[in-house]
């Protein structure tokens, strides 16, 4: 199987939130900026654009991932879901509940990327305790420090879960 | 970033001989390190051949030991049982590494050949001799902190950055290489090359050459193993120091000893004169401590970085009695 051309401008489809989402980008864009200026799904957060502080945390075929360290060309027909994508008819996912009852948040914008990850460590089974949630939110940071109240809404979220 | 070209491979050997040809055509995988070198304009490839869809996933156990795919992403390693059960210092060594969103994405080759951390490498408005041929290293009477005191030269004391592959060196580990000229296996421990005359040579791979696999031989002291990292903080930090250790003990007495350090040095780093000072002694905090104590010989600090020089001894003990039971 030859290889096919390189090319600086890329015909992808995007699955993002259960929609396809065909798109023309240059090779160099980030899945981040790809979700923000190119389908304005801003919910997720650009921070550092160097895999340091999670705001840009989506699921990728149910796994976390960070969106500014991978290419939207790599992401060719996997399955992209974000912040927009977690609420179900209206209603908040538990986990996004959860941080509204904890006020889990000051600032909020940390918050898109702080709630795909704990949905993503609830799937892991990451909860046996608060240390635990800790170590494995350590992709996320929140420079207001709400990180209390973050990890008692998990632990709730996890606890209603159960 | 500079404009790049992409494809997406679907067979090894085409990928292989188009970035063997190309000039400036790299291989992507996991992409964690690369988009990080890419925002930084520390690498400026021409084209970029995405490798992801290629089938090296497999993660296999046997009784003479494990393969890993190269594709295999950190998490999936860390997370396997069997992984967990044979090599315990692999599995350690992989969580704790980076954050649980880059070992989502992160693979098992990419890892081995992620970049180092050094300041001045990722600052592209400095010189450095790694990045820039030539240009110098104000790492040497710099900012140092974060530098090797083991395996530098006066053009280069950027650390190796990795986990995985002090792991794999303490082990005995071999990478398996696919190239235009067909494949070949090598240990890891000869994958990195020290920084000598020639920082800007970092590995013995050639252009086009493809990590297709890691294998790792089960035994003993990979059983009974145990990786400890010394950081900043305590979770998503690069290491100050760490060590990959294993012991095989019978009736008392030390029958095999691995000992591997990173955060130190400029390749991941083996300890043999410390693992011969354990092989057949009793198995005691005396004996361990005896043994450890010279793990800095040899050391270079360059100013901030000579807190290693107490700090790796103290690593390497801890990680023994660990692992040897006398925490």
């Amino acid at each position: 199987m030859e290889l096919p051309r390189p090319r600086r401008d890329i015909e992808l489809t995007l699955r993002v939130n259960g929609a396809e989402r065909p798109l023309t980008l240059d090779a160099r864009t980030t899945l981040l900026d790809a979700l923000r200026d190119h389908l304005h799904l801003t919910g997720t957060k650009k921070g550092c654009e160097l895999g340091q502080c999670g705001a840009c945390t989506v699921l990728r075929d149910g796994r976390r991932i960070k969106a500014c360290l991978t290419l939207a060309a790599m992401q060719a027909g996997a399955e992209i879901v974000t912040i927009e994508g977690l609420a179900a008819d209206g209603a908040l996912h538990p986990v996004q509940a959860a941080f509204v009852e904890h006020d889990g948040l000051q600032c909020g914008y940390c918050t898109p990327g702080q709630i795909m990850s704990a949905v993503a460590l609830l799937r892991e089974g990451r909860t046996g305790s608060d240390d635990e949630i800790r170590e494995f939110m350590s992709g996320n940071l929140c420079r207001c420090g709400a990180y209390t109240n973050i990890v008692a809404a998990i632990r709730q979220a996890a606890d209603r879960a159960a | 970033m500079v404009p790049f070209a992409y494809a997406a491979a679907a067979s090894a050997p085409a990928a292989i001989r188009h970035v063997a040809q190309r000039r400036d055509a790299e291989f992507i995988a996991g992409g964690t390190d690369m988009l990080q070198l890419l925002q930084d304009g520390v690498r400026s490839p021409s084209e970029l051949i995405d490798i992801n869809r290629l089938p090296m996933t497999a993660i296999e156990v046997g009784p003479k030991g494990a393969r890993l795919g190269a594709l295999a992403r950190m998490a999936d390693v860390a997370d396997d049982p069997r992984i967990r059960a044979e090599f315990p210092m692999v599995a350690e060594a992989l969580l704790a590494s980076a954050s649980p969103q880059v070992r989502n994405m992160a693979s098992i080759g990419g890892n081995l050949l992620q970049r180092t951390r050094c300041l001045y490498f990722r600052d592209v408005a400095t010189p450095c001799n790694r990045r820039a041929p030539g240009t110098g290293c104000p790492a040497l009477d710099g900012e140092n902190r974060l530098n090797a005191i083991l395996g530098g030269s006066v053009h280069c004391i950027a650390t190796y950055p990795g986990d995985l592959a002090v792991a794999l060196v303490a082990l005995d580990a071999d990478v398996h290489i696919d190239g235009t000229r067909g494949e070949r296996t090598i240990p890891v421990e000869r994958l990195h090359r020290v920084p000598g005359d020639a920082p800007h040579l970092e590995t013995v791979l050639e252009p086009g050459d493809l990590i297709t696999a890691v294998t790792i031989p089960a035994g003993a002291a990979a059983r009974r193993s145990h990786y400890l990292k010394v950081r900043d903080r305590a979770s998503f930090e690069f290491a100050l120091a760490s060590a990959a250790v294993g012991l095989e003990v019978d009736g008392g007495t030390i029958r095999a000893a691995r000992v591997a350090v990173g955060g130190v040095a400029t390749v991941p780093w083996r300890l043999r004169h410390v693992e011969e000072a354990l092989v057949g002694r009793p198995l005691s905090a005396d004996v361990i401590h005896e043994a450890a104590r010279t793990s800095s010989d040899g050391a270079e600090p360059r100013g901030r970085n000579a807190f290693k020089v107490a700090l790796l001894p103290r690593t390497v003990e801890r990680a023994l009695r660990t692992v040897g039971g006398l925490a």
